[in-house]
C-alpha cells in the first residue's frame, strides 16, 4: 500500500504535464501555424470589420435578411458565449405552444420543421432549403427586387450532400445574407 | 428514414470495423510489452517515468495490489481536480476571470471526470477557465480512460495465464495506455479536427458586429485537443455546454463521422486485442458482433422514432417530413443524430450532437436503455470490455445450467466465487439508479428540478441517475442538476457505478488467473459461434434491460401513448 503512494503522486504529476500542458500547447502551436483560419474560429470579415464566424449562426430579424432557426440561448437568441438547447420534452406544453405561435406568425399552413424548432446548440448556422425557399418572397419584397434574383443567390449558396450521400441539404444563413448584400444591395 | 441516411450509418460502422484489427493488434503488442512502432520514441520516456516514480516493470501485482493502485491513483486525481476547481480564481490561464466552483459542483465534477463519466452540471464556456479545461479536465480524460484500459488488460491476463496470482502492474499499464495508445491517437485526431474547423487557441472569445449591427461575443478556446481525447477516451465531456451539437465542436458532416469513429474504434479494438491476447481472434470478433448487432438495432429504432416526427407539433401545422427537429442540428439530420445517440450510449461516451431530452419518447427510451444494458456495445474504453466479459461469464453459466455441465469460458472454470462477484457487479447499477430515482421522484428537492412535467419529468430524473451510475454523462438536459441534492447524489452514483463495479471485476480476475486453463473437449460450449452471440445478446437484454422495464413503462412508454393521444403537460 505505502509503496504505491510514490507512483500515484509522481505519475499524476508526470502524466498531467504531458497530457494537460504539453499536448494542448503543442497542438495549439501547430494548429496556429498550419491552420490559422480554423484555429481562430473561422472568422469572416467584410470591409475590415469582423462580422462573425462562418460556423456560428447569428440572429437576423429584419425583413431584408433571411432568418435563421429559432434559438433557445439566453438572454438573447444566438448568444455564442452561452450555447443551449431548449431541452423541453416532446410532450411539453411550452414546446407545443411556442411552435404553434411560430406557425401562426409564419402565415403558412404547413411549415418545415426547422423553421419553428430550436436547434441543439442554439447556434445552428444552417436552415434547410425548404425553410429558405419559404422566405424568398418576403426578402424580395423588402429589397425591392425580383424573386428570381433572390432565388439565384439562394441556389448558389445552397449546399447538397456530397455524391448525394455525405451530409444534408443545407443553407448557411450568414453566407446567404452576405451574398445577398452583394447581389441586391440594401438601399440601392 | 432514407437510403442515404442508412448508407451513411453503414459506412461509418464499416470504417470503424476496418480500424479494429490494426489498432487491436497494436494494443495487444503494447500490453504484452512487445516492441512496437512507437517504442523507439516512447521507450526512453516510459523508462524515465518509471525511474522517477519508482516503478519496477518486472514486479507485478495480485488483484488486491492492482485494485489498490487503481483506487489510490483515482483518489489522487480526485483530490487534485477538486482543489483545482475550487481554487480556479487564484490560478493562472483564466482569461474570463471565472470564480471558483461551489463545493457541491466541484465534488460532482471531480467525481464525474475521475470516473470517466463526464456528467456536466455546468456549462463549459461559462464556468471553466482554460487551465481547468486543460490541466484539470483534459488530464482526467486521458488517465481515467487509461485506468479503464488497464483494468480490462488485467482481466484479459486472467484468461491468458494460469496457476499464478499476478495480473500485471497497474502503473505500467496506466503509463502505456496513456503514452502509447491515447496520446498518439489524440494528436492525430486533434489536428484533423482543426483542419475541419474546430478552434484551437488560448483566446477566450472574440466579438463580432453582426450584419444587423448587433454585438455577438463568440466563445472559443483550446477546443480541438479536448474534443479529440473526449472521443478517444469515451469521456464525452464537451468544451461547450451543448457538447458536440456546438458548431465549434462539430462543424460539418465529416467532423461528425470522425467524432463517431474516434469514440467507437478504441473500444472495439480493445475487444479485438482481448481475442488476440487470449489466442482466439474469433472470440474477439464474436464479442464485437454482439456489440455491433445491438448498436445497429438501437440506431434503427431511434432513427425510425425520430423520423416519424412529433404528432403534437404536426397537429399545429408542422410538416412531419423532416422528422422531429427540436434539439437537432440541420447539418446532421436524422440519420447522423440517431447514430450518434446510439453510439454515445452504447459506449460510455455521453457526448451528444442532439439534445436527448427533446427526442421523441421512444427515441429517448433507446439511449436510456442502452446505458442501462451496462454500456457494453462495446462500452467505454476498457470498462466496456470488462463489462462485456462479466456478461459472457454469466452467459456461459446459464448455458452450463441448461446442459448440466460446469461452465467454462476460454478454458477457465466458472464457479461459485466468480458468479458471486459477477452478480455483485451487475446489481450495482439497478440498485443505484432505481434507488436514487425513487427518492428524487417523490421528494420536493428532487421534483423541483424538473423542466417538463408529466411522465417526461420522471424520465428526466431516471435518465440522470442512469447516466451517472453508468458513467455515461449524457443527460435529459431539462433537469436542473446543479443543486446540492443532485450534485451530491449524482456524484455518489458515479463513484459507485465505477468503483463498486471495477473492484469485483478485479476480484474475478484474481480468482480466474490462479485456475488452470483446460483444453477444449467435445463437451465444451463454443463461445466463438453464432449460438453464443445470440445467447449473450439474450443475457444482456434480460439481465441488463428487464430490471428497468417497470420504471421505463412509467416514463417514456406512458409518454409515448400520451403523446399519441394528443396530450401535453
Amino acid at each position: 500500500m505505502l509503496n504505491q503512494i510514490r507512483p500515484a503522486i509522481v505519475l499524476t504529476i508526470l502524466l498531467s504535464a504531458v497530457t494537460g500542458l504539453a499536448y494542448p500547447l503543442a497542438i495549439t502551436g501547430a494548429a496556429q501555424a498550419a491552420f490559422p483560419g480554423q484555429a481562430n474560429g473561422s472568422r469572416i470579415e467584410r470591409d475590415g470589420v469582423l462580422i462573425g464566424s462562418d460556423l456560428i449562426g447569428q440572429n437576423f430579424s429584419t425583413a431584408e435578411y433571411f432568418w435563421p432557426r429559432p434559438s433557445a440561448t439566453g438572454p438573447d437568441p444566438y448568444n455564442a458565449a452561452g450555447s443551449s438547447g431548449s431541452n423541453i420534452g416532446p410532450t411539453g406544453a411550452a414546446l407545443v405552444e411556442r411552435v404553434a405561435a411560430a406557425v401562426t406568425a409564419s402565415g403558412e399552413t404547413s411549415v418545415p420543421a426547422d423553421a419553428v424548432t430550436t436547434s441543439g446548440s442554439g447556434l445552428d448556422p444552417h436552415v434547410t432549403p425548404q425553410y429558405a425557399a419559404m422566405q424568398v418572397a418576403r426578402v424580395a419584397t423588402a429589397r425591392g427586387v425580383e424573386s428570381s434574383v433572390i432565388e439565384a443567390t439562394l441556389a448558389a449558396v445552397t449546399e447538397q450532400p456530397i455524391l448525394g450521400i455525405f451530409g444534408e441539404p443545407r443553407v448557411n444563413v450568414l453566407r446567404l445574407n452576405l451574398a445577398l448584400d452583394e447581389a441586391a444591395p440594401l438601399g440601392s | 428514414m432514407s437510403f442515404p441516411g442508412w448508407l451513411q450509418i453503414a459506412l461509418v460502422l464499416i470504417a470503424t470495423l476496418a480500424l479494429v484489427k490494426p489498432l487491436g493488434l497494436y494494443m495487444a503488442k503494447v500490453f504484452t510489452g512487445e516492441r512496437n512502432l512507437l517504442s523507439p520514441v516512447l521507450g526512453p520516456v516510459e523508462r524515465g517515468f518509471y525511474a522517477l516514480a519508482g516503478v519496477r516493470t518486472d514486479k507485478e501485482q495480485t488483484w488486491l495490489g492492482y485494485a489498490m493502485g487503481v483506487l489510490l491513483f483515482s483518489l489522487t486525481g480526485f483530490v487534485v481536480l477538486y482543489a483545482m476547481l475550487r481554487l480556479q480564481h487564484l490560478l493562472p490561464l483564466n482569461p474570463q476571470g471565472f470564480a471558483g466552483l461551489s463545493p457541491d459542483l466541484a465534488f460532482n465534477t471531480a467525481a464525474s471526470f475521475v470516473t470517466n463519466t463526464n456528467w456536466q452540471s455546468y456549462g463549459g464556456e461559462t464556468t471553466m477557465s482554460h487551465l481547468s479545461q486543460m490541466l484539470g479536465l483534459t488530464v482526467q480524460n486521458f488517465v481515467s480512460a487509461a485506468t479503464g484500459i488497464a483494468v480490462a488488460m488485467a482481466l484479459t491476463r486472467a484468461f491468458v495465464r494460469s496457476g499464478v496470482h499476478e495480473l500485471g502492474n497497474f502503473w505500467v499499464d496506466l503509463t502505456r495506455a496513456t503514452l502509447y495508445v491515447l496520446l498518439p491517437l489524440a494528436i492525430i485526431v486533434a489536428l484533423a479536427f482543426v483542419a475541419m474547423g474546430l478552434p484551437q487557441s488560448l483566446d477566450a472569445s472574440f466579438v463580432a458586429t453582426t450584419l444587423e449591427g448587433a454585438q455577438q461575443t463568440i466563445a472559443t478556446g483550446p477546443v480541438a485537443t479536448q474534443e479529440a481525447i473526449k472521443q478517444l477516451g469515451t469521456n464525452g465531456g464537451g468544451f461547450f455546454n451543448v457538447n458536440a451539437a456546438h458548431p465549434f465542436e462539430n462543424p460539418t458532416a465529416f467532423s461528425n463521422y470522425l467524432n463517431i469513429i474516434a469514440m467507437l474504434s478504441v473500444s472495439a479494438a480493445l475487444v479485438y486485442a482481448f481475442g488476440q491476447m487470449v489466442g482466439s481472434r474469433r472470440q474477439g470478433w464474436a464479442l464485437i458482433s454482439v456489440s455491433f448487432i445491438m448498436l445497429v438495432v438501437g440506431t434503427g429504432a431511434i432513427y425510425w422514432a425520430e423520423s416519424y416526427g412529433n404528432p403534437l407539433l404536426t397537429a399545429v401545422g408542422v410538416d412531419p417530413a423532416m422528422g422531429n427537429m427540436e434539439g437537432k442540428e440541420v447539418r446532421f439530420g436524422q440519420a447522423m443524430s440517431a447514430l450518434y445517440a446510439a453510439v454515445t450510449t452504447g459506449l460510455s461516451n455521453g457526448g451528444v450532437n442532439a439534445m436527448h431530452g427533446s427526442l421523441t419518447p421512444l427515441g429517448g427510451l433507446v439511449p436510456m436503455s442502452l446505458i442501462q444494458l451496462g454500456e457494453v456495445l462495446p462500452g467505454g474504453v476498457g470498462s466496456g470490455l470488462y463489462g462485456l466479459l462479466v456478461f459472457a461469464i454469466l452467459a456461459v453459466f446459464v448455458a452450463g445450467l441448461m446442459v448440466g455441465r460446469t461452465p467454462e469460458f476460454l478454458g477457465k472454470k466458472v464457479e461459485a466465487r466468480e458468479m458471486k462477484f459477477a452478480m455483485l457487479a451487475v446489481l450495482i447499477l439497478p440498485l443505484v439508479i432505481l434507488g436514487f430515482t425513487a427518492v428524487s421522484a417523490v421528494a420536493e428537492f428532487g421534483t423541483s428540478s424538473i423542466l417538463t412535467p408529466g411522465p417526461h419529468g420522471l424520465s428526466e430524473i431516471l435518465y440522470a441517475y442512469t447516466s451517472a451510475a453508468g458513467n455515461n454523462g449524457s443527460a435529459f438536459g431539462g433537469l436542473t442538476a446543479n443543486t446540492p441534492w443532485y450534485n451530491t447524489t449524482l456524484g455518489i452514483a458515479m463513484l459507485l457505478g465505477r468503483f463498486a463495479y471495477l473492484v469485483p471485476v478485479l476480484a474475478i480476475a484474481g480468482s480466474l488467473v490462479a485456475k488452470p486453463r483446460a483444453a477444449a473437449s467435445t463437451g465444451t460450449f463454443p463461445t466463438d459461434r453464432p449460438l453464443f452471440v445470440g445467447l449473450l445478446i439474450g443475457i444482456i437484454i434480460i439481465l441488463g434491460g428487464l430490471q428497468f422495464f417497470p420504471a421505463l413503462a412509467l416514463g417514456p412508454i406512458v409518454e409515448h401513448f400520451v403523446m399519441l393521444a394528443g396530450q401535453s403537460f
